[in-house]
């Protein structure tokens, strides 16, 4: 077999022999973990449509519902995943460093901003007493949003220190690698918030 | 000074209790904590005198050897077992004095089961198969590494830390006390504010990463890992049952993560997942806990079902008879595990139509575990038995799992379940699959790849006292629980008020005793191996006139396990290489071998970890954010450097593989009539039976 057969990630596009198959392990590596990962999204959504009725006579679904923002922050996420495909793009067909470091900053910039409205909304659900301590619904939902929540906020961690070891090292094999990497997480992140958004927030108010 | 140490005090300190209020109750408890500081000093000073740390640092703790790692992982699991064992033997001495009171309080009883059932699953059990795995997965693949092999450094490094919390728990205030599965309410904080389930949470969550990652490892190692030609279906037993173990891993350690995270928010945070009031729903625990609790059992018991088949296949000389139908069933057992959890709670508010569903579920996975068994004795039938330790071990498995399993099948009617659930017979149950199934297997299992690893075998006469003295103490110590449950006997109960179960209590403690002398047998015979270690040594690599790629190497084998990675043709590889009289052979050309280097990821996980537990447990708040920042800032540093791989030089592969290939082609081999004398050097003169 050659290595163009094993090399299951054309869009790594590595520049040399023989490494590829390694970074291939990698890639796929990754994909077990957000399987993984994907298992414990599952769990937190599983144990909050068990609780989804358990409001204590506090806040429900309607109070900590705010679709306006919502929406504004499911724009703003889908935005950052669409500008990441475009700096993956530019990563496969080599336009250059700079191109590319765009693109990833308007997904950084954008999934910042999808941080910054859903913080906000935290403050106005402390605000209107929605605190997780005030109920099993409220805990469920707090533990759902922000494990999102911190996991976008991992990946903005991961999206700074990645470019600045592009600016220090460049494109090379080992960086285009962890882009793929990060690329599925940033893409991975985007699903949950669909699933968030319908049966959090849509099916609650619905 | 008080938010320096968080909610520690100084009267935490198990060491003191003895002075301040002697009696039996706080003797065992200081006793425990007094041998836990004696022997880590012990060591130390051991270390020290010896010379040995700079030995220690850079041949073990920061190696990235996957022989290495899976050594260490043994280690930890027979440490924390000497542990285990000897709280076991505390409570069965209590239990003969349970009639109507008993030496220990209620409090330390609650929390000597409960840290021996955690002790023996996650850092004594977990430990062991995850070492096995890690040792045998490249060996047998023919591979040179794991596909990760900083990230399998770092869980063990994980492990530890488990273990670690486990340990200081004894020494600085108490453990938990609402059994090996924790469940809240009882461990909420309104009922135990702490610290026992706290350090519970924090050791279980951080070791579980470890588990997970170590999963991830070893199935991306054999998915993408294995050598040229070695299809699927030539892959050898064990390392299926690996595979399948690894698959559960994935799958099963979320829920426990997700079970510890939630009752960690709960009980530092205020939330309401499992407590009584304001919506919390303890179930929602149980199903959590036992949806990894349940797999956990098969990724327990798979791998040693892979070493329970080599064996056979070994010491019968034969090929594994129905290879097929065990990777099948194997395959099938991991997936029907996920399906049969609720069985642990039959009694817990669930619809007859539900139970029994479950109850179903549980009935058929027997079929599966039952077809093995049948390949096993199909192996074993008509073959030249060598009856090594072990094998003894192999009859004790058979005969006591079966019954095990047996009873099992019993449980998974809810009517009958519904009888005996709590009492003493679930004891019984657990403890007859677990020791026969598990244990038996791992014991055979270093009998077997011991040389292996240090290229010498282990005594055979005091490999099969030992094996003698675990079967029959495990009878004595768990087989009348069946009996005693059957009479009503409350599982974890401190006291009891029926004197009908003292002469049970009697016997079970005597088999308590044998069992620690069989845990002391598992040193001596290492004693014994040392001293004899000249006579016992197989540097040839091939005593028991293996099958599989791991005996083509010599014993020990070289950082880089194969100087060419082989060709695979067909399975059981290294037999059709001797059955058509060319082992050992002599690659065309050597190549410059690339190993990872040499890191301390590992440590550095397992010191911020730790104290991110310790600091969980005792509310040392900056302790805790900052062992996070730090542990982020030296990965995301660690991330900018480059890390050169280290290179073997082809002379040096070449040199080592000369020489061993010359050794083993001027040994004249030893047939199976002398594999346990001095004659045997490592070079089987095989008269096996490739085809079945």
């Amino acid at each position: 077999m050659s290595d163009q057969q094993t090399n299951m990630h054309p869009g790594l596009n590595l520049g040399y022999v023989g490494g590829g198959k390694h970074e291939e392990s990698k890639v796929f590596g990754f994909w077990v973990f957000l399987m993984s990962d994907l298992v414990t999204f599952g769990l937190v959504f599983a144990i909050f449509g068990t609780m989804r009725n358990a409001t204590a006579g506090g806040p429900g679904a309607h109070e900590v519902t705010e679709l306006r923002s919502i929406a504004i922050q499911t724009g703003l996420l889908l935005l950052s995943s669409f500008a990441f495909s475009w700096a993956s793009l530019a990563m496969k067909y080599e336009a250059g460093r700079w191109r590319f470091l765009i693109w990833f900053s308007v997904a950084a910039t954008s999934g910042l901003g999808f941080l910054i409205f859903e913080l906000l909304d935290f403050h106005h659900l402390i605000e209107i007493g929605a605190v997780p301590q005030r109920s099993g619904y409220l805990s469920a939902f707090w533990s759902l949003v922000g494990l999102h929540g911190l996991h976008v906020a991992g990946g903005l961690l991961w999206i700074g220190v990645l470019t600045l070891q592009i600016l220090k090292f460049g494109l090379t094999d080992t960086i285009k690698s962890r882009i793929t990497r990060l690329g599925l997480y940033w893409h991975f992140l985007d699903i949950v918030w669909i699933g968030i958004f319908s049966l959090v927030f849509l099916a609650g108010v619905a | 000074m008080i938010d320096l140490f968080g909610r520690l005090e100084w009267q935490e300190l198990k060491l003191l209790e003895f002075f301040h209020d002697p009696s039996i109750d706080t003797a065992v408890a200081s006793g425990a904590a007094w041998m836990t500081v004696v022997a880590a000093i012990a060591v130390i000073a051991w270390i020290t005198w010896a010379r040995r740390w700079a030995w220690l640092w850079n041949d073990w703790l920061t190696s990235v050897d996957h022989k290495k790692i899976g050594i260490m992982y043994m280690v930890i699991g027979f440490v924390m077992m000497a542990r285990g064992v000897f709280e076991g033997v505390v409570m069965r001495a209590h239990q003969t004095t349970a009639l109507d009171g008993g030496v220990l309080s209620n409090e330390h009883w609650a929390e000597l089961f409960s840290t021996h059932g955690t002790v023996m699953i996650f850092f004594v059990a977990m430990p062991f198969i995850t070492g096995f795995m890690n040792y045998l997965i490249p060996l047998q693949i023919g591979a040179r590494d794991m596909a990760f092999p900083v990230l399998n450094q770092i869980s063990l490094g994980l492990t530890a830390t488990g273990a670690a919390l486990t340990m200081i728990s004894l020494v600085v205030g108490a453990f938990e006390t609402g059994g090996w599965t924790a469940y809240p309410p009882f461990t909420g904080a309104d009922f135990d504010p702490g610290p026992g389930p706290d350090y519970w949470v924090w050791a279980i969550a951080l070791s579980g990463f470890g588990s997970m990652f170590s999963g991830l490892n070893f199935a991306v190692t054999i998915y993408k890992m294995r050598a040229p030609g070695m299809h699927f279906l030539r892959m050898p037993v064990f390392t299926w049952t690996a595979l399948c173990t690894s698959i559960l891993l994935v799958f099963a350690l979320p829920p426990l993560t997700v079970a510890c995270l939630m009752q960690a928010l709960d009980r530092l945070a205020g939330f309401h997942f499992f407590t009584n009031d304001l919506g919390g729903n303890m179930m929602n625990y149980a199903n959590l806990f036992w949806m990894f609790g349940h797999p956990e059992v098969y990724i327990l018991v798979l791998p040693a079902y892979g070493i329970f088949s080599e064996l056979t296949s070994m010491f019968a000389a034969k090929r594994l008879y129905g290879y097929t139908s065990l990777v099948i069933a194997t395959m099938s057992i991991s997936v029907i595990s996920f399906c049969v959890w609720l069985h642990h709670f039959f009694t817990m508010g669930n619809s007859a139509t539900i139970n029994a569903a479950f109850g179903i579920a549980t009935g058929i996975i027997a079929i599966p575990t039952g077809v093995k068994v049948y390949v096993w004795m199909a192996t074993l039938w008509g073959g030249r038995i060598r009856f090594t330790a072990p094998m003894v071990y192999m009859t004790g498995f058979f005969i006591l799992f079966v019954i095990g399993g047996l009873s099992g099948i019993i449980l998974a009617n809810p009517a009958i379940n519904w009888q005996v659930h709590n009492t003493q017979f679930i004891v019984a149950h657990f403890h007859n699959v677990l020791l026969p199934g598990l244990i038996f297997g791992i014991f055979a299992g270093v009998h077997i790849w011991f040389p292996k690893a240090f290229g010498f075998r282990l005594d055979e006469r005091a490999g099969k006292i030992t094996a003698w003295l675990w079967i029959v103490g495990f009878c004595f110590t768990f087989l009348p629980l069946y009996f005693l449950g059957l009479m009503g006997y409350p599982r974890r109960s401190a006291a009891f008020d029926n004197p009908e179960f003292l002469p049970y209590m009697i016997v079970c403690m005597l088999g308590a005793l044998m069992l620690m002398a069989a845990f002391a047998g598992l040193f001596v015979t290492l004693w014994v191996s040392i001293r004899k270690r000249d006579e016992l040594a197989v540097p040839l690599g091939d005593p028991w006139d293996g099958r599989t790629l791991e005996w083509a190497t010599s014993a020990p084998p070289p950082p880089w396990n194969f100087a060419m990675i082989p060709h695979i043709g067909e399975r059981d590889a290294f037999a059709r290489e001797k059955a058509d009289g060319r082992p050992y052979v002599t690659p065309e050309y050597y190549e410059d071998v690339h190993l990872p280097p040499n890191t301390s990821a590992g440590l550095i996980a397992m010191v911020a970890t730790t104290a991110f537990g310790f600091a969980m447990t005792w509310w040392i708040w900056w302790l805790a954010v900052a062992s996070v920042l730090g542990f982020i800032l030296w990965y995301v540093v660690h991330s900018f450097r480059e890390h050169p791989e280290v290179t073997i030089p082809a002379v040096e592969v070449e040199r080592h593989h000369a020489a061993w290939v010359e050794a083993a082609t001027l040994n004249e081999g030893v047939t199976r009539d002398d594999e346990t004398n001095s004659r045997n050097r490592g070079r089987a003169a095989t008269d096996m039976v490739v085809a079945s």
